[in-house]
């Protein structure tokens, strides 16, 4: 057999290159995509983290003048906004895009173009949205944007329309993604890779995709019809004249109840690729996790009321709901029990990225029991609104979305930036992090039941909240020095020269078989799946090599392009023009979004190829 | 990786432990969904401690599993032995997930039973709600009583509270009463309560209003049938005598500043677009439960209502002090 050169050689004759930051701007590499989706996640992240902790400092005593009402309002509504669509999905889809590639053997997603497209629509519709602080008011109506709050009534800045059109923007981009990762999902699967063979990461990204695809027309939707109200004077959702006000969060839920589980089904998958390789143990009942993913995917189009359930819907509806919204438990069971299987009779190595995967265990738990009780409707009515919803809601998206995300950072972080992060550091990381949450939300079920509604800028005292609301403050300042010791783990990891082994953890998927970081083309020859776990199939039972499903020879590649920065930067500027009014600023720049659209569309590109170079041929 | 086990072993049973001590040391407040004072509360209470005895005992279960193997089976330096490895047992996947499907029956039963023995009779007691930015406006269609920020019901009956808002949507939460339903613009919804204490209960929006949300309170009297009788004859047969001179100065500027939005029953001022000031003096508090009712806080609000609570769509009037005397001169008599 033709052993598998080593390294090969990309000869750029027939495409333009780039260098240094332009080969950034430029990229359609998956796994660059996949790297500037997480480092700019993280860089929205140290907004997001600041506006919590100022709404902490505000919230440490009653009374308190810390920021005005009206700036508290800007702190949450951007907080929940920014967690949720410029962090943490941002994150996770940067690790599907760095991982899911390699995990499935194929060479890039199936449109890399407008991978990249995704990747800077995301990004300067995130820009485009803070850009609303210098335009004198940030959006203030919640991160559900409640009409008729949100409309121009009541909310007269413009930061409602940088978020009408923020958000569209950078949804724009995540509505590719998951068309772009459905397909290459389905169709660009390595020989042998079959559905029920897809690593669990993978399998978790299909299922979010698929929520992708259904979840962000009705949000679209949504917004365009706020859009029109505000800019051009309709009256969807203004209740005077005829609107409604419920429609909103109609259409508002059906998409934020799948937007949860998009949130949380990749970490799952990121768990589920953890706990098996440092406990050395095959994922315990590897096809029921599988359908349980997609049975949580295909529940959550059916529970959006239970966020309405103080709506007065009346009783049949708030029943249906409730009972649906508790199904979720089963299938959310069946994986929690089938990790504690894979862990027990184990060998357990506790590294950072064990320690935060493990931690998920519990915090989920946790979550998911507190979310069960805020299924009965009608105790729900009690919960509803209050901090024990604060206090759920974080246990589901700190407790296991990022603390998912954590695990994956120090798992994947030598495959993707080819240092290992620091162990020492990243057990003080996770200690911190693990206890200043804990810290930080258990107490808010305690102040919600209590009687504390959640986004008060202020209270009086007699209520007992004080007590509760300061343990908060104080765990949130321990979170931050977690954090921090994350960022100077991070910078002093970059520090250090690119020396990971390509294989540090003895992992079971496909990624761990590739140099650390990939190489450009990833895999050299396309590799021949013989299981599930393929590469620690071959490791186990083979000769420790992948077995290639093609001969060696030149590696197609697409080109480099700058269209798909330069079509989501006149998109943006075309938001700019609709914010502002200005049909003239806004029509010219979307003419030359789609002049740009149109030449990416018709210019000749075949790509470039890359071959296999003489001395690369090693062993 | 001692380190690590011990770190798992302390911190959770040491939080439950503490969270314990502090609710137990601290108070439940007054407007806590602990202390119930009604049949609806309680029954919510009921299903809290339901659900929670449920949840504690799963995340018992859970627990002592996770904590058992992470110990158990940490891995030992110098074994490299790869475990057995199991890809399944199909008997306990099948237990596993008929456990919580039962588990679940015992939830939905209340929470099915609950959702329709919460909706109000035809035979409650109407009090018409409507949300404002951000007061509360209550109305007793039999009595044609008008008042805001404090409603009074009495004691032991069943009320329909008719919810609507004038703007956007509120929420009204009386926590030791029941739990909280929207008033949405364009619709009306109920929500039943029902007291089974007099006394004093304070309730609070719930739904992100704007900028005062925070400062949208409200209290509920709850008196004993003839005190309530009472108080409704009084607000039906409001008397306003003013005599001083400051006193009717007080009334000429009210009836130039403040009477196209405010209605003062005794008087000929019916303003609808704020709150209903008949005998204003007989509330606790004023301004939606921001400040106490005193003479110096009258003043304070009247000298600039958006400084004292936030977004407030009374103007600052630019007031002299002389002004502000007067006014709050005349308002003193409104008992």
């Amino acid at each position: 057999m033709a052993a598998i050169p080593e390294r090969l050689v990309a000869v750029h004759s027939e495409s333009r290159t780039y260098t240094g930051i332009w080969s950034w701007l430029a990229t359609v590499d998956h796994k660059r995509i996949g790297i500037m989706y997480i480092l700019a996640g993280l860089f929205f992240m140290a907004f997001g983290g600041a506006e919590a902790l100022i709404i902490r400092l505000q919230l440490w005593a009653p009374n308190s003048h810390v920021v005005s009402a009206e700036t508290f309002n800007q702190l949450f509504t951007m907080h929940g906004v920014t967690m949720i669509f410029l962090v943490a999905m941002p994150i996770l889809i940067g690790f599907i895009n760095a991982i899911v590639p390699l995990q499935i053997g194929a060479r890039d997603v199936a449109f890399p173009r407008m991978n990249a497209l995704s990747l800077w629509l995301f990004v300067l519709g995130g820009l485009f949205l803070y850009s609303s602080f210098l335009f004198g008011s940030m959006p203030d109506a919640g991160w559900f944007n409640n009409a008729p709050l949100s409309e121009l009534a009541f909310s007269k800045g413009l930061g409602v329309d940088f978020y009408d059109i923020g958000l569209q923007i950078s949804g724009f981009g995540t509505l590719m993604t998951g068309i772009n990762f459905l397909v290459t999902i389905l169709n660009m699967r390595a020989p042998g890779m079959r559905l029920l063979r897809m690593p669990l990461f993978t399998w978790s990204a299909l299922i979010t995709m698929l929520l992708i695809l259904f979840a962000f027309p009705p949000i679209t939707v949504n917004l365009i019809l706020q859009m029109f109200d505000r800019l051009f004077g309709a009256n969807f959702f203004v209740v005077g004249n005829g609107g409604s006000a419920l429609l909103w969060q109609n259409l508002f839920w059906i998409f934020g109840h799948p937007e949860v589980y998009i949130v949380i089904l990749p970490a799952f998958g990121i768990i589920s690729e953890i706990i098996p390789v440092f406990a050395k143990k095959v994922l315990f009942g590897y096809e029921s996790m599988a359908m349980a993913l997609s049975v949580i995917a295909f529940l959550s189009f059916m529970v959006w009321t239970h966020h309405m359930f103080a709506d007065g819907l009346g009783p049949v509806v708030n029943s249906l709901f409730a009972i649906t919204s508790m199904l979720i438990a089963v299938p959310t069971g069946i994986k929690i029990f089938n990790w504690l299987a894979t862990l027990w009779g184990g060998k357990i190595h506790f590294t950072s990225a064990m320690l935060y995967a493990l931690s998920f265990i519990p915090l989920f738990v946790i979550g998911g029991v507190s979310g069960i009780m805020l299924a009965m409707a009608p105790a729900d009515l009690q919960y509803n609104d209050s901090y024990f919803v604060v206090a759920h809601f974080h246990y589901v998206l700190f407790g296991g979305t990022l603390m998912g995300a954590l695990a994956a950072l120090y798992y994947w972080f030598p495959k993707m930036w080819g240092r290992m992060l620091n162990e020492k550091l990243g057990k003080w990381n996770f200690w911190l992090v693990f206890i200043g949450f804990n810290v930080t939300f258990f107490p808010m079920h305690i102040s919600g039941l209590l009687g504390m509604p959640r986004r008060i800028s202020t209270y009086a005292p007699g209520n007992g909240w004080t007590i509760w609301n300061q343990i908060s403050t104080i765990g949130a300042f321990i979170l931050l020095a977690g954090m921090l010791i994350l960022l100077y783990n991070l910078i002093q990891t970059f520090l250090h020269p690119a020396d990971a082994p390509a294989d540090p953890w003895d992992g079971r998927a496909l990624e761990w078989s590739l140099t650390s970081p990939a190489p450009e083309y990833n895999f050299a020859q396309t590799p021949l799946v013989r299981g599930r776990d393929a590469y620690w199939l071959e490791k186990r039972e083979g000769d420790g090599k992948l077995q290639p499903a093609e001969p060696a020879g030149p590696i197609h590649m697409p080109s480099p392009s700058l269209a798909p920065l330069g079509i989501a930067l006149t998109i943006v500027l075309a938001g700019y023009g609709a914010v502002l009014h200005s049909t003239i600023i806004g029509g010219l720049f979307l003419l030359l979004t789609f002049v740009q659209i149109g030449r990416a569309l018709l210019a000749e590109d075949h790509g470039f190829h890359v071959t296999p170079h003489v001395g690369g041929e090693a062993q | 990786m001692r380190w690590t086990q011990r770190g798992f072993r302390v911190t959770l049973p040491l939080l439950a432990l503490s969270a314990a001590a502090l609710l137990s040391g601290c108070g439940l407040g007054k407007q806590s969904t602990l202390s119930p004072a009604g049949p609806v509360a309680s029954a919510q209470l009921g299903m809290f401690w339901e659900s929670l005895a449920i949840m504690t005992g799963i995340f018992i279960v859970v627990a002592a599993v996770f904590l058992y193997s992470i110990i158990r089976f940490r891995a030992r330096p110098g074994d490299n032995e790869l475990p057995k490895q199991v890809h399944g047992n199909t008997t306990l996947e099948i237990v596993w997930t008929i456990i919580p499907i039962i588990l679940l029956v015992f939830l939905a039963i209340p929470t099915v039973h609950y959702s329709f023995a919460f909706q109000a009779p035809a035979t409650a007691m109407k009090v018409d709600v409507v949300g404002h930015q951000y007061w509360w406006e209550f109305d007793y269609p039999g009595s044609k009583v008008t008042t805001a920020n404090i409603v009074h019901i009495p004691v032991n009956t069943k009320i329909n509270f008719v919810l609507t808002s004038a703007d956007v949507i509120h929420s009204f939460w009386v926590p030791e009463l029941g739990g909280k339903t929207d008033l949405i613009p364009g619709r009306v919804n109920h929500l039943l309560l029902e007291a089974s204490k007099t006394g004093t209960f304070y309730g609070q929006c719930a739904q992100l209003c704007g900028p005062g949300h925070a400062y949208m309170k409200f209290e509920v009297v709850v008196q004993t049938p003839a005190a309530y009788q009472a108080w409704v004859s009084a607000m039906q047969h409001p008397t306003v005598s003013v005599t001083t001179s400051e006193q009717k100065a007080g009334m000429a500027l009210f009836k130039q500043d403040c009477s196209t939005c405010h209605t003062v029953g005794g008087t000929s001022f019916n303003g609808k677009v704020g709150p209903n000031l008949t005998e204003l003096m007989t509330r606790p508090t004023i301004a939606a439960g921001t400040l106490t009712n005193t003479p110096a806080n009258l003043a304070k609000w009247l000298h600039n209502p958006p400084g004292v609570k936030p977004g407030a769509l009374m103007p600052n009037l630019n007031l002299s002090q002389t002004q502000i005397q007067s006014l709050v001169a005349f308002l003193e008599t409104l008992k």
